[in-house]
């Protein structure tokens, strides 16, 4: 198998756990996986990417532009900043709630995400909206997102990765006490993904 | 044997285990800091560690232990070899005994620096080895090698992965039985250890007889790679040999050559590719390192190559390389047409995202208290380098310079010296305090500096993810010692004011700075509050009825965590830590819960 997942936010949203979920499961069906991860300045509150890379056929740790078959975006913009990176016919699964930089507040020039929206919709095959917000809120937990977004790509059916080895991950990797949301959120996420009929 | 999901700074940190070493030592910076973190997480008893002060501490510890035939480890970035640069310059003559390997973690971007310095052109100007990894899984193998090199030469060695080499994450195979290794001891022989002129004359001469050698021996080293034939040749070091790779994948019409060692240069490996090629190509980020290195060898041998790279025009003359950079440039030098791409020229304008302060972040306080107090009169505010470096962002901004770490004290004073009717502040974190700015306090004392030295404690190393240091007590060996008190060192150097207060009060907080603006001499404020990493309170603030919609909580501290749904100024509650600092800024008394 050969898979580029591109997984992209804002600092603090819990990406780089996501990305780990993903490749450690690859690894449990002994895939080659590499990685690379945005560590340092930009993980206060700057845009962070995550490039997961799985199977023989990658040798670097980055996504060369136009190969990414899934890109998972935390944020709306985020999404369309990385968007060069998807494959033709790739898939995007895009979280529609925005964040909003500080500089946003302060100048006021409206941004909201729906025109990111539009645009993915525009340019893209296969588009996924989901609501981070609803999502949580039916959860009861704001820090649960990055796992339902991981659920939404499986249930797609088009990760090439399963079931059983993520939720082994989530077992394995997430404390103890936040596990049973977790794997509720997974599921939850599962469900949404796999309402997509993807040719 | 052992196989696990690992990140390039554990590769490192797993070789060095695997290769017996005996003392680690370093001091953070991204992007190498979680080197050291995992040792302590994989490390015996018999293996020492510790968070140095700085990183001139760090080599010269390593560099006593290497003397007595110990193996030795020492980890920084790229700017911390600045700082470790006068113990490293005459340590290259003097030599070791033990294995000795500096890892200097590069980061073309830069992503998280101040510069985008290479490390490639440190090695040659201490005249030591380098070994430059292309991927997590060499550089668990290479730096087992650098330890080698570094025993059978008894020189220092540097070792310099990039940020997207100890930032990537590969299955790397490691062993888990390792032991620290045996080592003899210290035998004394001050011909030997102690450097003179005499010496350094003699050993000057060995050094460039020896690099000689070392050059051939690395010829033969088989990190360093000669792939495919053609008469062209891509030349790549480090990860952008990766990048070249993917381009050229499974392709025999071209040579692909991979530097590993920089320094002393493979030239016997090089020569002939170069005799047989009509054009070559350096794909390299930073420095045209290797680019210099083989327009030397196609002068020196006569030979009618052309060189391309950096110097040429072909590559970046800042900035890191990319799987696509390496596909635009290699097409490019071989006459070949890329297939299309995504075209997103039609994009909507996105939000810039500048990285700020977290919200809760008592950084934020602090900088406001001293804004407030110092509203209407001439100032000078002096940063530094960490978290609070963010303080220079709208709306706080207030960091008017930021050179280095520990230069926010000095450059004070040299504001003060040229310009004594202005109030000269420095702002200073805990960990940089401890680094390099305590000598800069002395000299302010000394030299009848007026300023008000601002130490921002928030008791821990924040930038570089949460490193212990002398104030919080915590060592790397996991013992918990006594805190070295920053008041305790400011009296010890002779200052008569010292204030410490806690940055979320904001009327003790100003009231502290304006006590301090009117006396002459050295004056401290610690502003001293946990990063709320460290530790997070339960309640949010909440937005009640009263609010008149003026925004100025939004206008004047800039907190993530307060932004506008519908048009309304609200809290997110996802970020909102419940620091109280906006209820403490709105004028009408409208934000509650904390
Ligand atoms: C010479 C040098 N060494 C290391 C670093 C990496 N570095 C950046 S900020 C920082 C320290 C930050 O700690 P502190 O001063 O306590 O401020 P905080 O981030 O906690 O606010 C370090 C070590 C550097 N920039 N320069
Ligand atoms: S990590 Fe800590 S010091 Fe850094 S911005 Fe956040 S709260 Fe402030």
């Amino acid at each position: 198998m050969n898979k580029n997942i591109l997984l992209c936010g804002v600092g603090g949203q819990g990406t780089v756990l996501a990305s780990k979920l993903i490749a450690s499961a690859a690894m449990r069906s002994n895939e080659i996986v590499h990685s690379a991860e945005t560590i340092g300045m930009a993980q206060r509150g700057g845009s962070v990417t995550s490039h997961v890379r799985i199977g023989a056929n990658a040798s670097s740790p980055l996504i060369p532009y136009g190969s990414a078959d899934f890109i998972l975006a935390f944020e709306p913009a985020e999404a369309v900043r990385n968007l060069n990176y998807l494959k033709k016919d790739g898939i995007v699964i895009v979280n529609s709630v925005p964040v909003k930089p500080v500089t946003e507040s302060l100048r006021s020039t409206g941004y909201d995400g729906t025109e990111m929206i539009e645009y993915l919709r525009k340019k893209c095959k296969t588009v996924i909206v989901v609501n981070a917000e609803e999502i949580c809120r039916e959860i009861g937990s704001t820090k649960i997102f990055n796992v339902a977004i991981l659920g939404v790509a499986i249930g797609t059916g088009k990760m090439g990765l399963s079931k059983e080895n993520i939720i082994s991950e989530i077992e394995t990797r997430v404390k103890e006490s936040f596990r049973e949301i977790n794997l509720r959120a997974f599921e939850k996420g599962e469900q949404i993904g796999a309402k997509y009929e993807i040719k | 044997m052992n196989k696990e999901y690992v990140m390039g700074n554990s590769a490192i940190a797993l070789g060095a285990l695997a290769a017996g070493v005996n003392l680690v030592s370093g001091y953070p910076g991204t992007p190498s800091s979680e080197i050291i973190e995992t040792i302590q997480k994989y490390r015996k008893d018999e293996v020492y560690l510790e968070w140095s002060v700085n990183e001139k501490a760090a080599l010269e510890v390593a560099a006593g232990a290497a003397y007595a035939g110990a193996r030795t480890m020492v980890t920084m970035k790229q700017v911390g070899l600045n700082v470790a640069s006068d113990p490293l310059m005459s340590l290259a003559y003097v030599g070791v005994k033990g294995g000795m390997v500096i890892v200097s973690a590069d980061d073309p971007g830069p992503i998280s620096s101040q510069t985008e310095q290479d490390t490639r052109l440190f090695a040659e100007f201490a005249g030591i080895p380098v070994f430059d990894p292309t991927s997590p899984e060499e550089a668990y193998q290479m730096i087992q090698d650098a330890f080698d090199y570094s025993e059978k030469y008894n020189t220092p060695v540097l070792f310099r992965p990039t940020t997207r080499v100890c930032h990537a994450y590969a299955s790397v195979e490691f062993d888990d039985n390792f032991h620290a290794k045996k080592y003899d001891g210290f035998v004394k022989d001050s011909k030997k250890w102690v450097i003179f002129p005499r010496l350094s004359y003699n050993n000057h001469i060995n050094m460039v007889k020896r690099n000689a050698l070392i050059g051939d021996d690395f010829s033969e080293y088989i990190m360093n790679t000669v792939e495919g034939s053609g008469k062209k040749a891509v030349f790549a070091s480090g990860v952008s040999y990766a990048y070249a790779k993917e381009y050229l994948q499974g392709r025999e019409d071209v040579t692909l050559v991979k530097i590993a060692t920089p320094h002393p240069f493979p030239e016997k490996l090089v020569l002939p590719v170069l005799e047989n090629c009509s054009e070559v190509l350096c794909f390299e980020e930073l420095s045209p390192y290797v680019e210099k290195q083989i327009q030397r060898i196609a002068g020196v041998h006569n030979l009618s190559v052309k060189v391309f790279g950096k110097t040429t025009g072909n590559g970046k003359l800042a900035g890191e390389n990319s799987a696509d950079y390496a596909a635009e440039l290699i097409s490019e030098f071989l006459n070949e047409k890329l297939p299309d791409k995504f075209d997103i020229s039609d994009m909507p304008d996105l939000p810039v995202r500048p990285p700020v302060l977290c919200a809760g972040c008592p950084h934020r306080a602090s900088f406001y208290a001293v804004k407030k107090a110092m509203e209407g009169r001439k100032t000078y505010f002096c940063g530094d380098i960490g978290c609070y470096t963010l303080g220079n962002a709208a709306p706080l901004d207030m960091t008017d310079t930021c050179l280095c770490m520990g230069a926010g004290i000095t450059m004070a004073q040299g504001f003060n010296h040229i310009d004594r009717d202005a109030v000269a502040f420095s702002f200073t974190g805990d960990s940089t305090f401890f680094a390099s700015g305590i000598t800069g306090v002395v000299n302010a004392v000394y030299n009848q500096a007026d300023m008000i030295l601002c130490i921002l404690d928030n008791s821990t190393t924040a930038m570089t993810g949460h490193q212990p240091h002398p104030g919080t007590g915590r060592t790397m060996m996991g013992d918990i010692v006594e805190k070295i008190d920053i008041t305790k060192v400011l009296e010890g150097i002779g200052l008569k004011k010292i204030i410490t207060v806690n940055p979320f009060d904001q009327t003790k907080a100003i009231e502290a700075v304006r006590e301090c603006a009117d006396i002459p001499g050295v004056k401290a404020i610690i502003f001293k509050a946990p990063c709320i990493a460290l530790f997070k309170p339960a309640e949010r603030a909440y937005i009640s009825e009263k609010c008149v919609q003026c925004k100025k909580c939004i206008k004047e501290i800039g907190c993530p965590a307060i932004i506008i749904t519908d048009g309304k100024v609200a809290v997110d509650n996802a970020l909102c830590t419940g620091c109280g600092l906006c209820s403490q800024v709105c004028p009408v008394k409208a934000i509650g819960g904390v």
